[in-house]
Parts: structure tokens; sequence; C-alpha cells
């Protein structure tokens, strides 16, 4: 529902999505009324790597290097890597995530979700010395636009399942990050982590049944 | 597209946090461009790692990080701009598997094992072997002996193992305990795409991968 003197962040927060939709203004009228709050915090870091797309904006590209490239950095040296190895692989991910913004889709992914796919094709790229086999692109053909209200429900569930992962307890919190971070066992890791994957798997299946319709 | 037997959320997480052999990867990734659902799902396995990496304390960047970064842009001012050229499709074999073979199904080269049952080895690292194979319809798999964990992916026609009937898209994980002998069914001549931990490179991981599923 529309509230009748919108907040600043609600406006703040349709101009950050707005760039990725080509449809028209009544349209995304139509469509801001899908959404009940917005805030900023809900898809964190989107419109800097917007900025980073269309305008080749370093002042945008600076505030994500700040936030990522240290974290980056630690993931790496958490998987085995040197210092001086995750600072030179961290600077690779870093210019691959300005190289490719244009292949940033917030319908199915947050900014952190996709720094760290790269960041882990870069790990097994120059740690493990791999090819890394990759599932078939569904992004060619025609190219489809993604939903501005997908958009916003999947980046507000990345930013819940970022809190939960936050306050999970730390026995359960060092378990996943195991997982991700060292070449530990993953049985231990249950398929039941009480993290709020549930909302996140209905829209990615609802972004990907938009694709394959758009690819028809 | 009905694909009944999925990849463990085990081998799932693996996947996505890049700690698989290349041979594993291969059959995951061919495996979730054939089935949605384990791609919500691994795009959802995704965000978790991508909300684990938000979480890091990060490690501090060398001095000049940022502007040697910059370099490194400017340097490679191509791959911006490079569009990717549209790939041709084959209707057995997905994408990732079509780079390692070079091209589709007729590129394949076969190397025969007798009563009209073939196999084709692709090249992958060490840790484990991946392999195509062909069998007739209605004839047996030919025992290959297999050490550690098993991973078959069906791409053409159907087997059959037990009281199971894996068809395209279908993913049977099994280990060295497990006796079985998987028999092409009738309709059609079957071909599967087979990972295999090496013989004597033993790997303590992928065992311990696949124990829950054995557990069922």
């Amino acid at each position: 529902m529309l509230t009748e003197t919108p907040q600043a962040e609600e406006l703040g927060a349709k101009a950050i999505i707005a760039p990725y939709s080509k449809v028209g203004e009544d349209a995304q009228a139509g469509r801001t009324s899908d959404v009940e709050v917005i805030s900023i915090s809900d898809a964190p870091w989107v419109d800097h790597v917007y900025r980073i797309h269309t305008e080749r904006d370093q002042t945008a590209f600076r505030e994500l290097f700040n936030h990522f490239a240290p974290r980056v950095k630690a993931f790496l040296m958490r998987s085995g890597a040197s210092e001086a190895l995750a600072e030179e692989c961290t600077q690779e991910v870093m210019a691959t995530l300005w190289n490719k913004s244009h292949l940033f889709n917030p319908e199915r992914a947050s900014v952190a979700t996709w720094i760290f796919t790269i960041a882990r094709n870069r790990k097994i790229d120059a740690l493990r010395k791999q090819r890394r086999p990759e599932p078939e692109d569904l992004t060619w053909g025609p190219e489809a636009e993604p939903d501005q209200a997908d958009v916003m429900v999947l980046q507000q569930e990345c930013s819940r399942l970022s809190a939960a992962v936050k306050s999970l307890p730390d026995k359960q919190r060092e378990l996943i990050e195991r997982a991700f971070f060292s070449d530990l066992s993953h049985s231990e890791i249950a398929a039941q982590t009480g993290l709020p994957l549930g909302t996140i798997k209905s829209r990615i299946r609802l972004a990907l049944e938009r694709l394959r319709r758009d690819m028809k | 597209m009905s694909v009944r037997h999925q990849v463990t959320d085990n081998v799932l997480t693996a996947y996505a946090a890049g700690n698989l052999p290349e041979a594993f990867n291969l059959v995951v990734a061919s495996h979730v461009s054939l089935c949605d659902e384990a791609r919500v799902r691994l795009e959802a396995m995704e965000a978790v790692g991508g909300a684990v990496l938000d979480d890091l304390d990060g490690e501090e960047m060398s001095y000049g990080s940022f502007e040697a970064t910059m370099r490194l842009i400017s340097e490679r001012p191509k791959e911006a701009i490079k569009t990717e050229a549209v790939r041709k499709t084959c209707a057995v074999l997905p994408a990732p598997l079509m780079d390692y073979v070079g091209g589709d199904v007729a590129s394949i080269n076969w190397r025969p094992l007798g009563m009209g049952t073939k196999q084709a080895i692709l090249k992958s690292s060490g840790e484990a072997n991946v392999r195509l194979l062909f069998i007739p319809a209605g004839a047996e798999m030919p025992d290959h002996g297999h050490h550690g964990t098993e991973m078959t992916l069906v791409l053409q026609g159907a087997f059959i193992d037990g009281d199971d009937r894996f068809a395209r898209g279908d993913i049977e994980i099994a280990n060295e305990e497990l006796e079985h002998t998987p028999i092409a069914d009738i309709g059609e001549d079957c071909i599967c795409l087979t990972a295999t931990n090496a013989p004597l490179k033993f790997n303590g991981l992928l065992p311990r991968i696949a124990q829950p599923f054995l557990r069922i």
C-alpha cells in the first residue's frame, strides 16, 4: 500500500531500483503499491553497482571497495592464501566487479552474494589451480529486464538473511563459516540452520521462470 | 522438466563454496544446467555465502591498493567491452560439458569398452576423474570399480538401479559400499556423465559428503 506521504527513504529507494527497470513511469507507479515499506538499507550497494555500470563512477567504486575488499581478502586468507596472494587476488576480484558490473542481476542476488561468487571463482582459479565449470548461463538470448518489485523483495530477503546469519549462535555460525571458508566436512552443515532461505528460493524461482518465459 | 533425483545439500554447499574437485564440479554444473530447482537451491546457498562474507571481519588492504586496482582496470579495458558470443547449444550436452568436450555430442571422442559400450575420459584435475559413458539400451553399465564417491548424471535415455529410475537431469551419488549394477533403460541408448575419486588418491572429504545420502 502506498502511504499518503511517502517517506524520504522510500523515495530514495525507488530512485535506487528504478534504473534497473525499463517499464514506463505509470507501470512503475503501479508496481510500488506492491511494496509497503522500502528503505535504502534493504538494497545495500545495488545503486553503487548501477552507478559503476552506467557512469563509471569512481566514488561509488571506492565506497564499495572500502567495504568489500577487506572482506574478500579475509575470505581468501581463510581459504589458505598468503597475505600477498590474497591482496593480489582481491584487487583482481574488485577489477572484475568493475568490468562486469553490467552482468549483475539484482533480481537474483545481493551485491554481497555476487562478489562472493566472483571471489570464490578466483579462489578456485588461483588457489586450487583448477577450471571452474559454471552452470549454463540463462541470461543470453533476449535480455530480460528485472522486475522492480521482485528486485526489492529479493534484496530485502537477502538483508534478512544477513541479519539472521549475524544473530546465529556462535557454534552454528562457525559451522556455516567453515563450510564456505575452509575445506572441511560439509556433512556437519545441517540443512536446517534456521536461516530464512524459503522466501529467497521462491523469489529466485520466480526470476528464473520469468527468464525462461522471456527466452521463448 | 521433471528432474526427480537432485543433488544433495551437502554436495551443493561444497559446490557453492568452491570446495569440490573439478570432476565433481563439472557434474554439479551440468546437473544445475538441467534442473531449475537445483539452480534455485544453489543460488540460495550462494546467498548464504554472500551473507557470511559480509559478516566477516576484514583484513586490512595494502597501502595504495585502490589505486593499484584502478591501474589494473585501465590496463585491461578490453574485458569491459567484450560481449559474449551467442553460444551453440546441444540437445544432449549442457554448456559446461560442451566446453570440456569441445563441441556437441558428435565431437565426443568415444573409445569402445566392448558390447557396444563406450567411454570418453574428460580432462580434469587429478583429485578425481570424469568420463562420459555410452550404454546401449537394455545393457548393463560396465564395472568401473570406483573407489570413494561416484556421481552419475544422466544426459540421454535412462538407467534403472534397483527400484530407482534415473532419467535426463537426474543425479545418483554412490560410494564403494553400495553394490549396484545399473542397467540402461530399454527405450533409448543411455549417455551419462560419471565422476569418481581417482583410485589411490583417497580424498576424505567426499565420502563424508555422501554419507547422509547413503543413510536414506
